[in-house]
């Protein structure tokens, strides 16, 4: 049994790998911004105390995080689903789970990728130094949340048609971002927008990384932890009233 | 004992009847045909028996069992219409899933074999032609081992020869002791491949019998012109059947 769980995540993360649209856009856009945001002009810039660089290293690496686990999940599901796929599969021995397993490991593994890439090129590029205990909760705390937004993508791809997913993920992906204040530091949005932010979960997780990093946050780290494993519960739960209108086609 | 079995099975989706009182079953080692237009109700009989969806009433069993369990699961396969298999694995590797749900497939080179993939196994699927597509999707069905086979109209889009060929590999598993349950709307495959035919016209079954016991009972001569006898007797227009 365990078997199947380890082929399927393996042959999902072989698949992703060579979609190109997935695997070079999910690392290469968020490898780009810090390149621009958090090196080029962030080398004089400080927000509060600390460097852009290092601030942006927060930022972005959640914002990479949340590209991986919307796509792989939104848009992934929505295809297979909407194309037949899925129930080829759902006919088959497969257990159910092993499906949404791999799709997890798919999210944590390309999560791991840009948060790991970004991290060399801060402290190569960006000299931004901290103890190694900082710099493994920092990284943890990125991919792990891999899972929250894994479960907003998975209700996403529950509803969504297969043509119209992708474009719902980026209409998602990409507003989430800015306005959770993972491209620009939240303090630098007009003040209509910052009372929006604690209703995203991009702005939580962008906050709980820069708390890592002791940078100025807003509100306690626990606060936004808290936030964040809500909006994951929520939209689980979301997916779950999708998938089981799927099935309740088999035993309603 | 019987392999699959529908016993007064309805389906209705909304207000649609798709299945309005449905009998049929397969017999070990046969292969039976559900012959009719579209829009019949022969994907949705499929889908019933492989747990895809629910009957409105009636009972569906594979095996004895419920189609969806996994003592069912276990021991089928199944082509199915579908628009888009993921393209960035390749033949073998789709093989290797596939047989890893079951507790005693094929040798992966048996089934690579028995689907007509050798020398493109290592292709990805994206880069296959619609013949070639259509094999790999066949040894995903029979890599398990399966007694039953559920072949939602195999062949649409293939060409004559792909056809034949796909054909001779469905003997092939009929003849080592294998079901199969074959939608199609190609009389000429119902004829070519089935002990028996079940002709469904607007969610029920229209007869029922061997292709030569079908062309018997309607005076004709091939299974074309049987058929369109069946329907003719259903009230409705040729045109609308050809379509």
């Amino acid at each position: 049994m365990n078997r199947v769980y380890w082929m399927e995540a393996k042959t999902e993360l072989l698949k992703m790998a060579r979609l190109k649209q997935y695997s070079i856009a999910t690392v290469a856009f968020p490898l780009m911004f810090y390149c621009f945001f958090g090196l080029l002009m962030g080398s004089s810039y400080t927000q509060g105390s600390i460097s852009l660089s290092r601030y942006a290293l927060a930022t972005y690496g959640a914002f990479g995080v949340m590209g991986a686990a919307l796509y792989a999940f939104g848009a992934g599901v929505a295809v297979e689903r909407g194309m037949g796929w899925l129930e080829v599969k759902r006919a088959s021995p497969m257990p159910p789970a092993a499906y949404f397993v791999a799709k997890v490991v798919v999210a944590l593994t390309f999560g791991a990728l840009v948060v790991t890439l970004l991290f060399a090129l801060g402290a190569i590029f960006g000299g931004v130094r901290m103890p190694l205990g900082q710099w493994l909760l920092m990284w943890s705390a990125l991919v792990a949340g891999a899972i929250p937004f894994g479960a907003i993508g998975l209700a996403i791809g529950s509803f969504a048609g297969p043509n119209s997913a992708p474009g719902i993920v980026n209409m998602i992906y990409l507003p989430m971002g800015f306005l959770g204040g993972l491209w620009l530091p939240i303090e630098l949005l007009p003040k209509v927008l910052q009372h929006l932010a604690p209703w995203l979960p991009s702005y939580h997780f962008g906050q709980i990384a820069l708390a890592i990093l002791h940078a100025p946050t807003q509100g306690s780290v626990w606060m936004h932890v808290e936030a964040l494993a809500g909006f994951g519960l929520l939209f689980a739960g979301v997916a779950w009233i999708g998938q089981s209108h799927d099935r309740e086609k088999v035993y309603g | 004992m019987l392999v699959a079995e529908l016993r007064g099975v309805t389906k209705r989706y909304g207000l649609v009847e798709a299945l309005r009182g449905i009998d049929l079953s397969i017999a070990p080692g046969e292969l039976l045909a559900l012959l009719g237009p579209n829009g019949a109700g022969k994907t949705t009989a499929v889908r019933i028996l492989l747990g895809l969806a629910a009957p409105t009433s009636g009972e569906a069993t594979v095996f004895g069992h419920h189609p969806a369990s996994r003592a069912a699961r276990l021991r089928r396969g199944a082509v199915l219409q579908v628009a888009r298999v993921p393209e960035t694995l390749k033949v073998r590797e789709h093989i290797e899933l596939f047989s890893c749900y079951y507790p005693k497939p094929l040798p992966i080179a048996e089934t690579i074999a028995a689907a007509g993939l050798g020398g493109i196994e290592n292709r990805l699927f994206g880069d296959l032609s619609g013949g070639q597509k259509q094999r790999v999707l066949f040894a995903l069905a029979i890599c398990g081992n399966p007694d039953l086979l559920f072949l939602d109209e195999p062949t649409v889009g293939l060409d004559v020869e792909s056809r034949r060929a796909l054909w001779a590999r469905i003997r092939g598993f009929v003849a080592r002791g294998g079901s199969v349950l074959l939608t199609t709307h190609y009389l000429d495959e119902a004829d070519a491949l089935a002990q028996r035919v079940a002709v469904i016209d607007r969610g029920r079954i229209a007869a029922e019998g061997t292709p030569a016991e079908i062309k018997a009972q309607t005076r004709t001569s091939g299974l074309e012109d049987a058929f369109l006898a069946i329907m003719k007797e259903n009230g409705q227009a040729p045109e609308e059947v050809l379509q």
